[in-house]
């Protein structure tokens, strides 16, 4: 790994002065981020380390549903966000392994939008809002493509407000070797429609898929899915799976998903 | 260099560091404390698991400036003040929970982290919540027994 100077503000404004400099790259937990550096696929000159300011972490109940502090790490969501959105505890819980969710975070997961990540799905299909340090972006407009959002250069997630769904699941195929999402899917029920969002099949990152939408906002059952099919046109073709096969687990999922909610 | 001080085991220390200075390379590099140990340097193994402020960390994927301040315990704090094998360990030995002891470090870690979480974990608690350690020659069942055991619950005979 390339050497850089390290930096640990305790505040937002703080970090944003240091982000703003040539070459900075912001740090959460690491869990991505420190493994790129190593393959020195990433070579920042200033580590920017988000984990000492105290007004990004926590979970609570806000205007905005749940609002997630970003550098909270995946153990305290999945322990504290359980009374409240119990689906996305449940994501949270089930992210890489109990030293992984020590340290890695909601926020540092979305900013990475890594296409196989757990948590892109869960803020996609909640219709989330995240904040940063310059302004509020829906989550439609966050994610745009593999590894890309609309952050813009020095701006960085400072918290995540997921409206709250009347029934929610997360249902993932796990990659036995990475525990990544081999193929998830997160589905909502809001009052006024169905939302789902696939992680780790499409070569765009995270999706929704609208037709399942129609669909379970009809009728909100596995067998209202029996007539879709999934166009692998654009799915993600591995040694772990085909491009075929991780569309037809966007189904299956999806209907496990629902059973898993309703 | 930047000078990096934290309290490993219960003593404070302090060594200098470099800003890419993992807190693996801290521990056995800086201190001196070759138990914890390296296995795949990409946090899929788990030989490298301490804990930091209580919570199981894999080393080689943490800065030791980012965890500067913090309270660090390793397997050299898991034996006993007069250096006899602490209980967890002391049920390793007794199950036959190693055999070339490579992992051992870090799976004795994760599993003290669980019984901290779950001083009664259930076989299929343990068994999931050591998702990320790795072990090649026990095939896990006598580290499942050992844990269990720790426990205080009673292992069935083989």
């Amino acid at each position: 790994m390339h050497n850089f100077d390290f930096a640990k503000p305790s505040s937002i404004a703080e970090a944003a002065k240091l982000l703003g400099s040539d070459g900075a790259q912001a740090l959460s937990g690491g869990q991505t981020l420190m493994p790129t550096m190593k393959q020195r696929l990433a070579a920042p000159s200033v580590l920017v380390s988000l984990t000492g300011i105290a007004e990004m972490k926590g979970v609570c109940r806000g205007d905005g549903g749940l609002h997630i502090g970003a550098a909270t790490p995946h153990a305290v969501v999945a322990k504290e966000a359980a009374a409240h959105y119990p689906a996305l505890a449940a994501l949270a819980g089930g992210i890489g392994d109990p030293a992984v969710r020590s340290r890695g975070t909601i926020g540092g997961s979305i900013a990475n939008n890594d296409p196989s990540a757990c948590y892109p799905s869960a803020v996609l299909a909640s219709a989330a809002t995240v904040v940063t340090n310059k302004r509020k972006i829906a989550a439609d407009d966050f994610f745009q493509g593999m590894f890309s959002t609309a952050l813009d250069e020095g701006e960085f997630v400072i918290e995540v407000r997921l409206p709250i769904p009347l029934r929610a699941a997360y249902v993932k195929f796990n990659q036995p070797a990475s525990r990544f999402a081999l193929t998830g899917v997160f589905v909502a029920q809001f009052k006024d429609g169905v939302r789902v969002a696939v992680t780790g099949a499409s070569n765009n990152g995270v999706f929704r898929w609208s037709e399942a939408e129609a669909a379970l906002s009809k009728s909100f059952t596995a067998e209202a899915l029996q007539g879709l099919t999934v166009d692998d046109g654009d799915m993600i073709s591995d040694l772990h799976g085909t491009a075929a096969y991780r569309a037809n687990l966007v189904k299956v999922l999806t209907g496990r998903a629902v059973t898993a909610a309703a | 260099m930047t000078q990096v001080s934290m309290t490993v085991n219960g003593k404070s220390v302090s060594a200098e560091v470099e800003g890419r200075t993992l807190l693996v390379q801290f521990l056995r590099e800086g201190l001196g404390l070759t138990g914890t140990h390296v296995g795949c340097d990409t946090s899929q193994c788990g030989a490298c698991v301490v804990h930091v402020d209580g919570k199981p960390v894999k080393s080689c994927t943490v800065f030791a400036m980012d965890v500067a301040g913090s309270s660090v315990k390793t397997i050299e704090g898991m034996a006993n003040p007069d250096g006899s094998l602490g209980p967890l360990q002391q049920a390793f030995q007794d199950h036959h929970g190693l055999q070339c002891g490579f992992c051992t470090p870090g799976m004795v870690m994760s599993s003290a982290a669980l019984l901290a979480e779950n001083p009664k974990p259930t076989e299929a608690d343990v068994r999931h919540y050591l998702e990320g350690n790795i072990c090649r020659c026990t095939g896990y069942h006598n580290i499942i027994k050992a844990v269990l055991s720790a426990s205080g619950q009673t292992v069935a005979a083989e």
